[in-house]
């Protein structure tokens, strides 16, 4: 029966997450059998070197071993005493550059220990079971800001909260998790798996403030006032700006804003259209163009000024951007953006590389006609924003500057971590920035060392290796 | 000028004729070693016959008793996994047969008729009294069975009605019960052995005293597979309780192989035929049976894991490592390595070995570290390890004068011949213990470090 299109319309319902089968969680879970096999296959080497890969030092033979023997709650704890954000760090951690890319299966050209996947197997266990492995410590009557509640500010929380030490988390969002809910491809982690992961570390007793921005809503000062110590964990600020002409027209995106959208599942504001030209050739341009192809855009071009090999892409990332049969263009740079009342193309010009060295060709410009346009070429440090702290010393990036075994900033009750202060690295890094700080924060308010308790944790700041010394916990 | 090779032609050696691998224990011939034990994978005539179809050489019945015949549970086997490999160790507690006598023993009689060649052997098991022995060996025999074997060895169950490990454990029960069946047997006889007791050659030798032609061992192994975490409930259970079982497969070899070679190498036993059983899994482990006394090989784990199909690849495991080995029948090498299990004092004291790290196949898991280290003689160390401002290099090396060859290293090393032991030329004349001890404790030169200086205090 035909229908008229009136009547199509009126019935189609917007679409939903499950329309798009291809945003599903790419990476399946591991079954118990392949979990039980996967984990036989470890040698448990001593002085793991998957263990000094991670930033958060997180013992891997040993939660693998867990698993092995059939404990995988024991097996998150081990993870989660290490890493509070290792059941999202599982998903998006770049772990073929860091512990299993350093698994010494590879000297012996055999495939490395798939330790992404067992960690996930382990952390889905504790939260599937719903438990909580921690407590919160003995209130130390001392109190804590946090600005910033994603993956360094969280961290923080979560050790704070154990070390007795009250916590404010300040988040301009209305949701927690920061990148991890709002800045990362659906397929690599979801929403709700991010938000499980937040809801365990304010469990432990968190205060969280929504929709606050601290520096234009309130002011740092008060924070600095009314606390003992202030946590800064506020990421990167703004995409950077191409500079060209055209750069405003509508249909031209941020590529943080467009992920935003598709993780808040607003298909409605995100049309397929005809043709994405991404600019940049990061993780998040990757991210950008293989869910723009997921989400039905027919043709998605990335274009990138220098050579496929110095994309700052991982080359698994790019691998799986060939696979969404996404186009490329190498060596152009764009010059315009072009368009009268919505973006209709962009005018690139064919760039020169002799080394490290980029020239513009004369006249090689050449247009690309797309209904959107993607940037995607970095974000700035928050400099403009922080700067409104007197005392907080930032460097020519506009980074926070601290000292590397504290975190301590150059003002005497603020610490950092995260990307504001590496200017953009992995969950995995600010979970370890959160960590550090943390102990950090609670030495200077309480002038203590915190119990026993917390010995095991506290080792894995700086990786309990070389089995120098066995700890006593 | 180098000779310039043929397109076409190769010199190629041929692999050479099969070895004959026609075997005989105690009297009972077999187109080849392998027989299947008396346990389930024997239960009925059907299944022998599809196992002789491939390939099987002999089958041991599944243990036949009195009718009216024995009540079996449900729930009657459980496993330990060790790492991937399933199934491990084994146990059971299940009975002999639970079919009518005359049912096996009809069967019995047609598998024999169509497999003449194979060797049918009849495992038997009725209370100790000379007539319940003599009535069933005779009508066994009526079959045409090729042999008897008397179960002395279950340890489950039958043992409490006086059966089974309740006879193999008294030595003297044993001749008894053997004597009555060599009263009236015309097939040769296998006494079935029961490893579960302190020592193994008086079994033997009861049974030998007793007349028996051979010995077939080991019976399964007094054991409790485990508890059910989440019901507290023995692993397994029939109805929430457990009963100790019968404990078999790979896990129990190295058992088997003691005790095999103690009967092999016991002056009063040594020439008494030997059926070997426990954990045989694959040809190298039927071949490691051999070398230390047994004529042939007994399965049952291992069929009961993969099916009767694997004797396929033990066959021909066997006739290849033969022909590499230039040996043309079994009693080319049947007890050839028997010999070389002595005793402990007999042992060359000046013998020297050390651990040997080949670099290049190290992968650096540092596993031979940690183990020597914590548990050995701390003769391995990396360069990590010497001081913060030292290299960072985490490749172990041996120190050999403080290594004691003791073998850890190598064991724990994932990589093949990585850490290989290397016997290290003393100079010194061999000593044994017991020579060393008539020579007044004199004449031993320290081969190794026996003492360390005591760390000092402070450091």
């Amino acid at each position: 029966m035909i229908q008229s299109r009136d009547v199509a319309k009126s019935k189609t319902p917007s679409k939903t997450i499950a329309d798009f089968p291809g945003l599903r969680e790419m990476t399946p879970p591991m079954r118990p059998e392949e979990a039980r096999v996967e984990s036989q296959r470890c040698l448990t080497c001593f002085d793991a070197p998957c263990i000094g890969a991670c930033p958060t030092h997180i013992d891997v033979p040993r939660f693998i071993r867990q698993i092995g023997t059939t404990d995988p709650l024991g097996a998150a704890v081990t993870i989660l005493e290490a890493n509070p954000l290792g059941h999202s760090c599982a998903r998006v951690c770049p772990v073929e550059a860091l512990c299993e890319g350093s698994c010494v299966y590879h000297g012996w050209h055999e495939k490395p220990i798939q330790i992404a996947r067992l960690q996930r197997y382990a952390t889905d266990h504790i939260h599937a079971g719903g438990w909580q492995a921690f407590t919160p410590g003995k209130e130390t009557g001392k109190k804590a800001a946090l600005v910033g509640a994603g993956p360094a500010g969280l961290s923080a929380a979560s050790y704070l909260r154990r070390l007795g030490v009250a916590v404010t988390l300040f988040e301009a969002k209305p949701k927690p998790g920061g990148l991890n809910t709002y800045g990362i491809a659906e397929y690599k982690l979801n929403g709700p798996t991010s938000l499980d992961e937040t809801a365990m570390v304010l469990d432990l007793g968190a205060d969280i403030r929504f929709g606050v921005r601290v520096g234009k809503d309130l002011p740092f000062e008060r924070l600095t006032k009314e606390f003992d110590a202030v946590f800064l964990g506020v990421g990167l600020g703004a995409g950077h700006a191409l500079g060209v002409p055209g750069e405003h027209l509508p249909g031209v995106y941020e590529a943080l804003a467009l992920i935003e959208r598709i993780k808040c599942h607003d298909f409605a504001s995100l049309p397929p259209g005809e043709t994405t030209v991404c600019i940049g050739a990061g993780n998040t341009a990757v991210d950008v163009v293989t869910q723009l192809k997921r989400l039905g855009t027919p043709k998605v071009v990335m274009a990138y000024r220098r050579a496929p090999e110095d994309m700052s892409a991982y080359p698994y990332e790019y691998e799986l951007a060939k696979g969404d049969a996404v186009e490329f263009l190498w060596h152009v740079a764009p010059v315009a953006v072009l368009g009268k009342k919505r973006v209709e193309g962009v005018r690139f010009q064919k760039m020169a590389q002799k080394g490290g060295k980029l020239s513009p060709v004369k006249g090689s410009e050449f247009d690309v006609p797309c209904d959107r346009v993607v940037k995607a070429i970095g974000q700035a440090a928050r400099g403009d924003t922080l700067r409104k702290l007197s005392g907080l010393a930032l460097d020519e990036k506009g980074r926070v500057k601290v000292d590397a075994a504290t975190l301590k900033t150059s003002h005497a009750k603020v610490w950092a971590g995260g990307d504001a202060i590496n200017g953009g690295k992995e969950v995995v890094n600010a979970a370890a920035d959160g960590k550090r700080a943390a102990l950090a924060i609670y030495r200077a308010v309480t002038g203590k060392e915190p119990g026993a308790e917390h010995a095991y944790w506290i080792s894995t700041i700086e990786g309990r290796l070389h089995g120098k010394k066995a700890l006593a916990y | 000028m180098a000779k310039k090779r043929s397109p076409t032609k190769k010199a190629l050696k041929p692999l050479g004729p099969e070895p004959d691998l026609s075997a005989d224990c105690a009297g009972i011939k077999s187109p080849n070693p392998f027989w299947l034990a008396s346990a389930p994978p024997t239960n009925s005539g059907p299944q022998i016959m599809r196992a002789f179809d491939y390939g099987w050489g002999g089958a041991v019945w599944k243990t036949l008793g009195e009718d009216p015949p024995v009540v079996n549970v449900t729930s009657r086997y459980g496993a330990i996994d060790l790492g991937g490999q399933k199934i491990a160790g084994f146990n059971n507690i299940e009975l002999i047969t639970d079919r009518p006598l005359a049912d096996n023993l009809k069967e019995m009689a047609e598998v024999k008729k169509r497999y003449p060649k194979h060797a049918v052997v009849a495992s038997l098991m009725v209370p100790c009294e000379r007539k319940n022995w003599h009535d069933i060996v005779k009508r066994v025999e009526d079959t045409g069975c090729d042999g008897l074997e008397l179960n002395f060895g279950c340890p489950h169950g039958m043992s409490e009605r006086g059966m089974g490990a309740a006879v193999g454990q008294v030595p003297q029960y044993i001749q008894m019960v053997t004597e009555y069946v060599k009263e009236v047997a015309r097939t040769p006889v296998l006494v079935k052995l029961t490893p579960n007791i302190t020592d193994v050659r008086f079994a033997a030798r009861a049974a030998k005293a007793g007349g028996g032609d051979g010995v077939s061992l080991i019976n399964t192994i007094n054991s409790v597979m485990g508890v059910d975490l989440d019901t507290l409930v023995p692993k397994f259970s029939v109805g929430g309780y457990g009963a100790h079982g019968g404990y078999c497969g790979p896990a129990v070899k190295p058992i088997a192989l003691n005790m095999i070679s103690q009967i092999a190498t016991d002056p009063e036993t040594r020439g008494l035929p030997i059926s070997g059983i426990g954990g045989v899994s694959d040809w190298k482990d039927a071949v490691e049976f051999m070398l230390l006394g047994s004529n042939n090989v007994q399965v049952c784990t291992a069929v009961m894991h993969y099916g009767f199909r694997i004797v396929e690849d033990m066959r021909a495991g066997l006739v290849n490592w033969m022909r590499l080995q230039g040996f043309t029948k079994l009693d080319d090498f049947v007890g050839k390595t028997a010999p070389r299990i002595v005793d402990w004092k007999y042992l060359n004291l000046h013998h020297k070995t050390v651990a040997k790290i080949d670099a290049s196949k190290c992968i650096e898991c540092d596993l031979c570290h940690v183990a020597c280290q914590d548990t050995a003689h701390q003769c391995i160390v990396r360069p990590v390890d010497m001081g913060a401002k030292g290299p960072k290099s985490r490749l172990p090396t041996v120190i050999e004068e403080d290594c004691v060859g003791c073998n850890l290293c190598s064991l724990v090393c994932p990589v093949e011949n990585c850490i290989t032991m290397e016997a290290v030329p003393t100079g010194h004349a061999p000593l044994t213990w017991e020579t060393y001890t008539k020579n007044g404790f004199k004449g031993y030169k320290e081969v190794y470090k026996r003492y360390h200086e005591p760390a000092k205090a402070g450091k």
